[in-house]
């Protein structure tokens, strides 16, 4: 994390001037540089041309079910929480084609849609999304089979990650150990380049860490100064308010807690009032589950197949033999809360939850996984109680 | 006792299907059908090296796909039979190709029945309808090496006389003086002087002695359940049984998420499984 940094560390600091001719490098370099931007009242992660099209003085309120955009600190360019959009549609598309079959005498023959081609920076990816990054790493390219189509989006993606200065109304990733610093050894991280935003004097900076040697070649390569121990205390000392203020967290033995609570009463409950909307699902930035389609053209000569990100929260999701395995809402929620928090430690050995609070923000009547992870406790206790 | 493990596909291989050809149709029940297929000659050893209790992902041109697990193999060179309900959409245009048609196939996938790692005991076999199908190349396995074994016991469960798949391998097994067969149905009419009520009550009155006892079962999951318990209650553990699950999958190789259960993919990690590493699976309903 940032409060392990020195100024031997290769650090620099970075004003508005380098961050545009960072972008300008890459861009030069052939990178579609993906970044945050205004687009209809939220922040949503699109090319960017330059860093004006950051969202400059932007800061947004989120709470259950509700987002909004404001002024925040002028001319702070990363002075706002996770937006909606996580980073995976970039790695793992929303639905792509896989291959193409041809019919042929007697038979058909088919063909494999070409791998993604072209290089993609991803710009501002907050820790807990860079967590998210190495969780679908592991997902699609180091649990047996590698996805070959994630796994080439992925070896031409450079990442320039951005350390949090300031909680988000529904986050909770210092209770899920992955930010609001790099909680991992930046090495380990999966980050290029670390940039965390401070301010002295009133104007903002950027302390910028290099990480790999991609990122300490682009550093070089811009006109900036190296860092004194007095702008990487700031730059810690900002972090550390983030984690100061945020409001919410995970209890800590969630993944038990869940394990055991399988047929727990307060499933229903939940499932009352959740609509199985499957918008956690969309705006999660590690669910992974897809489906396929299988189409023909109107003359039946040519078919393809296609692969879209799918949500256990509808029925079609666990159909066997003509009908859904889970029926009920409240298994259906289950089935999501609980591999996230829980399975997901048998399959891949830690949490599928990073705490960026999408679900919470997103979800159109407020369900706060925290809440409801902290739901199970409390009725667990009075079940004992009366028992 | 280690479940056998999945052949890994290569990554170029993931989602290419490989056209085979039906160079048989068999009809088996009035809703079940066999189809023999012929592999490709680049898919055609890894198709002979299929494990008992894998299967297929099969394609349907511009249908869709749905996993069939292998019910047994025909010859050599690879040719593989797969026997097949059908009861969704892809499964009823399956039921319309002939002879001479082409099929994609993807796999085979998932770990099999434990065959090998249970030589030395004694092995029943628990099947209740179309449960029987991933069952039969386990049984054949069991035959081909029949003195690896012990007592080696086929319990077969159908809804009616008229639904008793494989009925003519039912009989060559039964002819066979080292092999115990024994069938019900839930209900006949007529001129059936067999067995009527549930496979459990099969369970019930089998000769076994539990600590050499392993028990391979695939059915209905109510199916599966009940015959758990009366396996239990005959002193076979959880350690001891393996059952082949079934849930909706889209990739055969745990990277879709559909088939997810607790903590496992079962097109990876199962289908077949061994109940201690699946203890919730009877207990939650809608896991």
């Amino acid at each position: 994390m940032a409060g392990a940094t020195r100024p031997d560390d290769g650090a620099c600091v970075l004003d508005t001037g380098a961050l545009e001719q960072l972008i300008e490098l890459l861009r030069a370099d052939g990178y579609r540089v993906v970044g945050p931007q205004v687009t209809d009242g939220a922040i949503v992660l699109n090319t960017i041309a330059g860093a004006s099209d950051l969202p400059a003085g932007v800061t947004d309120d989120q709470e259950p079910g509700r987002y909004r955009l404001r002024q925040g600190t002028p001319e702070a360019l990363f002075g706002y929480a996770a937006p909606p959009q996580g980073w995976k549609r970039f790695l793992f598309a929303p639905d792509e084609t896989l291959w193409r079959a041809v019919r042929t005498e007697g038979g058909f023959r088919c063909e494999e849609e070409p791998l993604a081609s072209g290089r993609t920076a991803m710009l501002g990816v907050r820790p807990c999304d860079l967590r998210a990054v190495d969780i679908l790493d592991q997902v699609f390219t180091r649990s047996g089979v590698v996805d070959p189509r994630y796994q080439a989006r992925r070896a031409a993606t450079l990442i320039i990650a951005v350390e949090c200065t300031q909680a988000g109304g529904t986050c909770f990733c210092a209770s899920m150990g992955s930010g609001p610093d790099i909680v991992a050894d930046d090495a380990n991280s999966g980050a290029d380049i670390i940039l965390t935003e401070y301010t002295t004097a009133g104007a903002p900076l950027l302390l910028a860490r290099p990480v790999s040697g991609r990122g300490g070649e682009l550093l070089a390569s811009v006109q900036c100064r190296q860092a004194t121990a007095a702008d990487c205390e700031a730059a810690a000392e900002a972090v550390k308010s983030a984690a100061r203020s945020m409001g919410r967290q995970m209890p800590a033995d969630v993944a038990t807690l869940v394990g055991r609570s399988l047929d727990h009463p307060h499933w229903e409950d939940v499932a009352a009032r959740c609509l199985g909307c499957g918008n956690c699902t969309a705006v999660c930035p590690t669910c992974f589950c897809s489906t396929v389609e299988d189409s023909t053209d109107i003359a039946g000569t040519t078919a393809e197949r296609r692969r879209r990100w799918d949500s256990c929260f509808t029925r079609d999701f666990s159909t066997l033999h003509g009908g859904p395995i889970r029926s009920s809402g409240a298994a259906r929620y289950r089935q999501w809360l609980a591999h996230k928090l829980a399975h997901w430690w048998e399959q891949f050995g830690r949490s599928g939850c990073v705490g960026c609070g999408r679900c919470i923000t997103w979800c159109p009547v407020g369900i706060d996984i925290t809440a409801e992870a902290r739901a199970l406790t409390e009725r667990e206790g009075r079940t004992d109680a009366n028992h | 006792m280690a479940i056998t493990a999945p052949l890994v596909q290569p990554a170029s291989h993931l989602w290419s299907i490989s056209p085979w050809r039906i160079s048989h149709v068999r009809r088996e029940l009035a809703d079940t059908f066999t189809l023999t297929l012929d592999p490709p000659a680049d898919a055609a050893d890894a198709a002979a090296a299929f494990l008992p209790g894998q299967f297929n992902m099969l394609y349907v041109f511009g249908c869709g796909e749905v996993p069939i697990s292998i019910s047994g193999a025909a010859g050599e060179g690879g040719r593989l039979k797969h026997t097949i309900r059908a009861v969704g959409a892809v499964t009823r245009a399956l039921r319309q190709l002939r002879a001479g048609d082409v099929v994609g196939v993807r796999g085979p996938f998932g770990a099999g029945w434990p065959i090998d790692d249970t030589a030395g005991s004694d092995v029943v076999i628990v099947a209740g309808g179309i449960g029987l199908a991933p069952l039969r190349p386990a049984v054949e396995a069991i035959l081909h090496a029949r003195e690896r074994y012990g007592r080696f016991i086929v319990l077969y469960g159908a809804r009616s006389p008229e639904d008793i798949l494989f009925a003519r391998d039912l009989g060559r097994w039964s002819s066979r003086l080292d092999t115990y067969v024994d069938v019900t149905v839930d209900r006949a009419a007529g001129a059936w002087r067999g067995n009527v009520g549930l496979v459990t009550a099969l369970i019930a009155r089998v000769g076994l002695e539990a600590e050499h006892t392993v028990a391979f079962l695939c059915g209905p999951e109510a199916m599966m359940r009940f015959a758990v318990g009366a396996l239990a209650k005959r002193g076979v553990e959880a350690g001891r049984t393996y059952l082949s699950l079934e849930r909706n999958m889209k990739c055969g190789v745990g990277l879709c998420g559909r088939c997810q259960l607790a903590g496992h993919f079962v097109c990876r990690d199962g289908p077949v499984f061994r109940l201690d590493r699946i203890p919730n699976v009877f207990q939650v309903r809608e896991l």
